[in-house]
């Protein structure tokens, strides 16, 4: 028999159109469409996409609720064996939505789905305990790879195979504990692994220790009157035209720009450089994401004693945590040099 | 200080009229091993036997002990609990390799186990493998938990004496010498120069209230960190008194052969200089842990050693002192391994230990005890079958109504044993 497949995709791989479309509701298309072409390729006879629900990014992010209940309807309208989400690559929001309707599917329909992201799409850290993501690539420049690996676990999955290991199926590990048996008993391990600690050579732990960067909230501001303050974010509000080409995605690094006797963040001098969000607002008025405006008025009104005559800016969309770490640690240091008593951190 | 383990080898197990080896046989005088392990406070006590692939269950388990018997040198087995209080490890020790004292009956507290002669459990307790006698206790109305577990411990441990002592007097071939020798300090420390100095921190469950371990007879929580020569523990000079998990408690059987200390003496000389063992214990309240995980990595550094071992003992609270040890060598410059158990849920989802730093890059795993095993009816059950529902790892419902059993890894004795015992570990799918 021929497994029925349904495809979840976004409005931009739908070809309907970018962020200006990603207001879309959910439609269903009893069709093959956009990357359902390479799976259908990749099924090779075993199993026919039957329908494509397609829904915008933005749409799905800001009616969750109802938006997963329209689709799953859809869905299952369809009378699928099982459901193929994306891939999403390194898109958070259609990574999101990805995860939310194939963790919808798994819960509430009872059959095989699977999806796929780049690891540190936001939407792995969200669902991959719960449903199968295979590892992209960063951008739709490796579907090819991607649609493949997605098509065989799937197949494989509706075949009633049980599923090995994360390395032997091409899956992104659950992050679930599996016991196992080694040739070794514990003890030897344990004193193999610490000679080769001791010689500094390469070992692999049996157990990563899970990472808690904890950080300690700083102690409240005593003497705000007489406090400098200053403001960071997140949002990519920058210098119109990003003097600094500060990416759209993943970005690679923050820049610093003086706002000595600047008075407010207005859309003649200022914008985003943020391609995660609708920019439209931001671009409007800057202020709403870099409020120099109010700290301003704050500042006259004497609630603090002065705002920093610099502000530090990048964009948090698919930026990796490593990067974030290291823009962090970069920004902080040299607002403590400084002499800056607090930081106001803003997003989008 | 020189050991010598004198291992007659066990391959079947069987009652008879005098306690004797022959042809591998270990035949015992029933009569004459229960009136050894008589007390006053046992209603009754009973023996069985039990063998590798016989479909027996054997449940609750409290402990496992291997017989042995001093033949040459100071002290005897299981000094300051059965024995007298003189040191041991020296000299020659008589072993009966490949038979076990398992001590069973009524419950002393929930965390006992089930030990399965075959099966799917089988393939995760140690003591599926050994010719076991097993010695089944009934207590006299009103005693005590404390009073009824300290005479089960000491019954067993008795146990294991007499047939090692019996065997060995009935003229025993000896199969297998091995010797185990580490020098004094100051030759130690001169020795295998380029060689990275090794010891062992040998975390001993003490939390109390039945979870107890006894050195010397001393109860291990009311010790500073000290040190012990490594044959001093093949020797029985580390006795298990604890009601811990099943999975993950050390038994005495693994403490007389602890199987990093074995390890340690085989890379001895070639990739490592071991040059003690260092134990200390799990106490509970945080002065007692700080103290504790403080003066054992001070006895550490006074060593002068590269790198430790850690082996823990338990879970969830030991974990703190576990973190602890390792966090304060790695701040004293000492490197670490771990060796620990998972409690990372049913469905090994959750985070495995309730603490964690990021010096504890190198741990071995013992496994998630959490993870449920479903053991079939067997043929003979000695012991108290309906203990499986309120024994740790097991729940109401544990045991169904046809024999069968759905419990927790938690319930199956050393199936997860932190000492590295067995071959078990986990990974991340």
């Amino acid at each position: 028999m021929t497994y029925r497949i349904v495809h979840y995709i976004n409005q931009f791989f739908a070809g309907i159109g970018g962020e200006e479309k990603a207001d879309i509701a959910p439609e269903v298309r009893k069709a093959v469409v956009g990357p359902g072409m390479a799976f259908k390729a990749a099924f090779a006879g075993k199993a026919e996409i039957v329908g494509t629900v397609i829904c915008g990014d933005t749409y799905f992010a800001e009616h969750i609720d109802d938006a997963t209940d329209t689709i799953i309807k859809m869905i299952s309208d369809l009378k699928p064996d099982a459901v193929v989400a994306g891939p999403a690559f390194n898109a958070g929001r259609y990574g999101t939505a990805c995860g939310g309707v194939a963790d919808a599917v798994s819960k509430r329909l009872g059959i095989p789905v699977v999806t796929g992201m780049y690891p540190e799409n936001p939407g792995v850290d969200m669902y991959r305990k719960s449903i199968y993501i295979v590892p992209t690539a960063d951008s739709a420049r490796g579907i090819k790879d991607a649609v493949p690996a997605m098509a065989k676990l799937l197949l494989k999955m509706l075949e009633g195979g049980k599923l090995g290991s994360p390395a032997a199926e091409g899956y992104i590990p659950r992050g679930i504990r599996i016991n196992t048996f080694y040739e070794e008993p514990g003890a030897d391990r344990a004193v193999k692994m610490l000679v080769k600690k001791l010689k500094g050579e390469q070992f692999v732990t049996e157990y990563p220790m899970p990472s808690f960067d904890r950080v300690a909230p700083a102690a409240p501001v005593k003497d705000m009157k007489n406090a400098t303050i200053a403001v960071v974010t997140s949002g990519g509000i920058c210098p119109k035209g990003n003097p600094d080409h500060i990416e759209a995605s993943s970005a690679s690094k923050f820049g610093t720009y003086c706002i000595k006797d600047v008075q407010t963040a207005d859309s003649e001098h200022y914008q985003t450089a943020h391609g995660g969000y609708d920019p439209t607002y931001a671009n409007d008025d800057p202020n709403r994401v870099l409020p120099l405006d109010v700290l301003r008025e704050k500042e006259k009104a004497g609630e603090f004693k002065k705002l920093y005559d610099y502000f530090s800016t990048t964009v948090g969309n698919g930026t990796s945590i490593a990067n974030a770490k290291k823009f962090g640690l970069a920004i902080g240091k040299k607002l403590v040099d400084d002499g800056v008593d607090a930081v106001i951190l803003t997003s989008t | 200080m020189k050991l010598e383990l004198l291992k007659a080898h066990v391959k079947n197990v069987e009652w008879g009229g005098k306690t004797a080896l022959k042809g591998g046989v270990l035949t015992v005088d029933k009569a004459e091993l229960l009136k050894a392990v008589a007390d006053e406070n046992f209603k009754k006590v009973d023996a069985e036997l039990a063998r590798p692939g016989e479909s027996i269950r054997i449940v609750p388990v409290k402990d496992a002990i291997e017989p042995r018997f001093k033949v040459e040198g100071g002290g005897q087995e299981f000094p300051g609990v059965v024995s007298d209080v003189e040191p041991v490890g020296e000299g020659k020790t008589f072993v009966l390799e490949g038979a076990a004292v398992v001590t069973c009956g009524r419950i002393v507290n929930f965390q006992e186990g089930i030990v399965d002669m075959t099966g799917p459990a089988a393939d995760y307790t140690p003591f599926s493998k050994t010719m076991n006698v097993v010695l089944i206790f009934e207590p006299v109305d009103g005693l005590e938990k404390h009073d009824y577990e300290k005479c089960c411990r000491i019954a067993g441990l008795k146990a294991a004496l007499y047939l090692a002592q019996k065997a060995y007097e009935a003229g025993a071939e000896v199969d297998e010498s091995k010797t185990y020798e580490i020098l004094n300090f100051v030759e130690s420390m001169k020795s295998y120069p380029g060689l990275p100095k090794v010891a062992y921190l040998y975390m001993l469950q003490t939390q109390g209230l039945l979870h107890d371990t006894y050195v010397y007879g001393i109860d291990a929580k009311r010790i500073l960190p000290t040190i012990i020569h490594p044959n001093e523990v093949m020797d029985g000079a580390i006795v298990s008194g604890n009601c811990v998990s099943a999975c993950d408690k050390n038994s005495t059987y693994t403490h007389q052969n602890n199987p990093v200390i074995r390890s340690l003496y085989e890379h001895h000389g070639k990739d490592l200089n071991f040059v003690g063992v260092i134990i200390t214990n799990e106490n509970v309240t945080l002065a007692d842990k700080r103290r504790s995980s403080s003066y054992a990595v001070k006895l550490a550094k006074m060593f002068g050693v590269d790198g430790v071992v850690i082996t823990e003992e338990g879970f969830g609270n030991p974990d703190a002192d576990l973190i602890m040890n390792c966090r304060k060598a790695e701040a004293a410059g000492i490197k670490t391994t771990l060796v620990t158990d998972e409690y990372a849920g049913r469905d090994g989802a959750s985070q495995s230990l309730a603490d964690a730093a990021k010096e504890a890059d190198a741990v071995v795993t013992a496994g998630n005890a959490n993870m449920l095993i479903e053991l079939p009816k067997l043929d003979k059950v000695i012991g108290y079958q309906d203990y499986a529902n309120i024994i740790a790892g097991g729940f109401d419902g544990s045991l169904r109504a046809d024999g069968s059993i759905e419990v927790e890894l938690q319930a199956i004795t050393g199936a997860t044993c932190e000492l590295g015992f067995t071959r078990i570990s986990a990974e991340t799918w």
